[in-house]
């Protein structure tokens, strides 16, 4: 399987309030397509450093950083949003879907970004991602309408909209009750199934348990780097409609 | 138009086509409404500076116009190509009167003579007023009795109703005809024919020849001129009052007789260019200065296209006043959207947190920030813009009103909407948007987009 991102020897330093901190220091990782990564660690590990990396929201300090082939470590802003809307997609904790839009509407946002121009083809395609994650019922209702798990299913369904090379999920199932976080596990490993490269944070052992891979930092450097087999997925949740994911993506 | 406004209307212009044609400024204008609509009170608080200040604009811009139009209309009325010289009696005559118990002052027939060898000068009107009775029978009106030349007419844009004006051939033989003003007629022929019926002014009888259509009476602005009423007048030729009167004229009001001789009490004087009206002014004011023709300042020099140029002058100070009232409210209304908007890019954080994950470059935050404000502000204009033409339009109405007449001082000008002034006040508005908005839009795009997204 090709590579979708490499780092080498990343080194992350901030100050804050004249303290300098080293969240990363000299991480080395490399993440193969089709991949479905569970990042853990302990607060300060430097897990969510290296999540905004990944995500380029953040640039390293020293070491490379190539995503899809291109070194993004020395990029910059504008080039580095450029990234975010084609090869990116985020899952958040807090969901962050934007309040004053339909469902539709907030799947749309990352094709604006890409400079994608909106039509019935397009229209089409996010009315069909809204199905795929179950929501074909509610292409109209905003964010506050809908219960914490469906808002998590929109955000799915946003990250996928610009068919991205790798999706990164910050405590996907942070704010979510069991049942919930399984429906959305059940979701995130049938994409990783269907060929989606996943890289996922939690401090959670039966949501990490989810994934193909664990990765466990400390002290800013990786701990352990282990292989997981994955449970069988349940398939007594809501089936999903597959082959919408085929046409989506 | 200025190249000033010419370039702000085309930005605009230009703004607006970009924002309906291409799919990125659609998407952020519609952004920008439901964003504002989405605070509709915020929104219009917000907005109520930039509101205040185009209506502001507007109306006071309107009531420049109206009044000089006014003004501009009464200058048309005396004419521009015209000047006006009156004998005025001195105010410090008393042994004149005493003595002879005649006042002799004004312009003389030497002057008229003098005043026709200047060579700009196409045309000199002289008249005679008389305060006389007219009679009709039992009916009597106190008109004005003008004695006139033929041209009286058409320097004075007088209009007939019926018959002729006095015509050259009167002159000459002392005709006693007349012409009526619409109001002398009234009075004295309520139910008659009054053409080629006979009045009585004086001790003569005079046929009436022509019947004069209304006509606006000039105002008595500008100091030295005095408010003339056509409508009351009767006019007859020159030669015959010179005749049937003498150049005494005797005056009684009130138990009291005077008597006064005046050769002419007024010279219109026409001048065929109007580039020459103020050196055939200067001209016929040193004439008129010599010493040895008129030792008392017994005449008056009025020349309409003076008042003109203070119009002009009083509009370019007009402009001038506005334009720092609109300056001051448009800055005022300016801090307070910018106020709004930073509060709002504070609100929004997260959202700008979301959209920079999402792949929005600083540009693209930048530019939806940028485009609410000028939405806003150019919604604040549009609204001033709507209120202060409907002002300008229902001002009438308003003054109808019977309580309008505490506001509005009688005889003050009535509004009329000067189109320029929409446009000014309109692309100044979304000009307010740009700079004030500048600062908050920035803020929200160079925000870490990491704090952002972590941002309650």
């Amino acid at each position: 399987m090709p590579e979708v991102l490499r780092i080498e020897n990343l080194h992350k330093r901030y100050s804050v309030e004249s303290t300098a901190v080293h969240a990363l220091k000299g991480v080395n990782l490399v993440v193969h397509q089709g991949d479905f990564v569970a990042l853990m660690g302990p607060s300060g590990s430097g897990k969510s450093t290296l999540l905004n990396v990944l995500g380029c929201l953040d640039r390293p300090t020293e070491g490379s950083y190539h995503l899809g082939g291109e070194d993004v470590s020395k990029m910059t802003d504008d080039q580095l949003s450029s990234i975010r809307s084609r090869y990116l997609g985020f899952i958040f904790q807090q969901y962050n879907l934007l309040p004053q839009y339909t469902v539709v509407e907030n799947i749309e946002i990352p094709l604006i970004y890409q400079g994608v121009r909106m039509n019935a083809d397009s229209r089409k395609r996010c009315i069909g991602l809204a199905e795929l994650v179950g929501l074909g019922q509610r292409l109209d209702h905003r964010p506050m309408q809908l219960s914490g798990g469906q808002q998590q299913r929109v955000a799915i369904a946003r990250s996928l909209v610009n068919r991205p090379q790798l999706i990164l999920a910050d405590e996907p199932t942070g704010n979510l009750d069991t049942k919930t976080s399984h429906e959305i596990m059940v979701m995130l490993s049938r994409l990783n199934a269907s060929g989606k490269t996943i890289v996922m944070v939690t401090h959670e052992n039966d949501i990490a348990s989810w994934s193909r891979r664990i990765v466990r930092m400390r002290d800013g450097e990786v701990e352990s780097d282990l292989p997981n087999t994955p449970e069988p997925i349940d398939f007594s949740g809501p089936p999903l409609p597959m082959h919408l994911l085929e046409e989506a993506a | 138009m200025d190249f000033f406004s010419i370039t702000l209307v085309s930005s605009l212009v230009i703004l607006l086509v970009f924002l309906a044609t291409t799919d990125k400024g659609r998407r952020g204008l519609q952004l920008a409404l439901r964003s504002l609509w989405l605070h509709k009170l915020r929104s219009f608080l917000s907005m109520l500076g930039i509101i205040i200040g185009t209506s502001a604009v507007i109306i006071l811009m309107a009531f420049g116009e109206g009044s000089e139009r006014d003004v501009l209309e009464d200058i048309k009325r005396l004419g521009t190509t015209n000047i006006i010289i009156r004998s005025v009696k001195p105010t410090d005559d008393a042994n004149t009167n005493r003595r002879q118990m005649v006042a002799t002052y004004g312009l003389t027939y030497q002057d008229l003579e003098i005043l026709k060898t200047i060579p700009s000068i196409t045309r000199l009107v002289p008249m005679r007023i008389f305060p006389q009775e007219t009679r009709r029978g039992a009916r009597a009106h106190h008109s004005r009795g003008v004695a006139t030349v033929p041209r009286y007419a058409e320097v004075n844009e007088l209009t007939l109703l019926d018959g002729r004006f006095i015509v050259e051939e009167d002159d000459e033989r002392m005709n006693n005809v007349c012409v009526l003003g619409l109001e002398t007629a009234k009075t004295l022929f309520p139910f008659e024919e009054a053409l080629g019926s006979s009045v009585k002014l004086g001790e003569f009888v005079y046929v009436v020849v022509g019947l004069l259509a209304e006509r606006m009476p000039t105002g008595g602005t500008g100091g030295s001129q005095a408010a003339e009423d056509f409508n009351q007048d009767i006019y007859i030729p020159l030669q015959t009052a010179r005749g049937r009167f003498g150049e005494r004229i005797t005056m009684r009001a009130a138990g009291s007789r005077s008597a006064e001789k005046v050769d002419m009490h007024q010279i219109t004087v026409t001048i065929e260019d109007v580039d020459k009206v103020r050196p055939t002014g200067e001209i016929v004011r040193a004439i008129l200065s010599d010493p040895d023709r008129h030792p008392r300042q017994d005449w008056a020099l009025t020349v309409p296209l003076d008042r003109l140029e203070l119009v002009e002058r009083t509009k370019a100070n007009i402009r001038q006043s506005l334009g720092i009232y609109a300056s001051i409210s448009l800055l005022v209304g300016g801090i307070g959207i910018m106020n709004v908007m930073l509060a709002t890019v504070t609100e929004r954080t997260r959202e700008v947190g979301i959209r920079r994950a999402l792949g929005a470059r600083r540009s693209d935050i930048t530019f939806q920030f940028l485009i609410e404000t000028m939405v806003q502000t150019g919604i604040g204009g549009l609204l001033g813009v709507g209120f202060g033409v409907s002002y300008v339009f229902a001002h009438a109405a308003l003054k109808a009103l019977p309580m309008a007449a505490m506001l509005f001082q009688d005889g003050s000008p009535s509004p009329i909407l000067h189109v320029p002034s929409i446009t000014w006040s309109l692309s100044t508005a979304v000009g307010v948007g740009v700079i004030f908005g500048i600062y908050p839009a920035l803020r929200a795009a160079y925000m870490d987009p990491i704090e952002a997204l972590r941002h309650v």
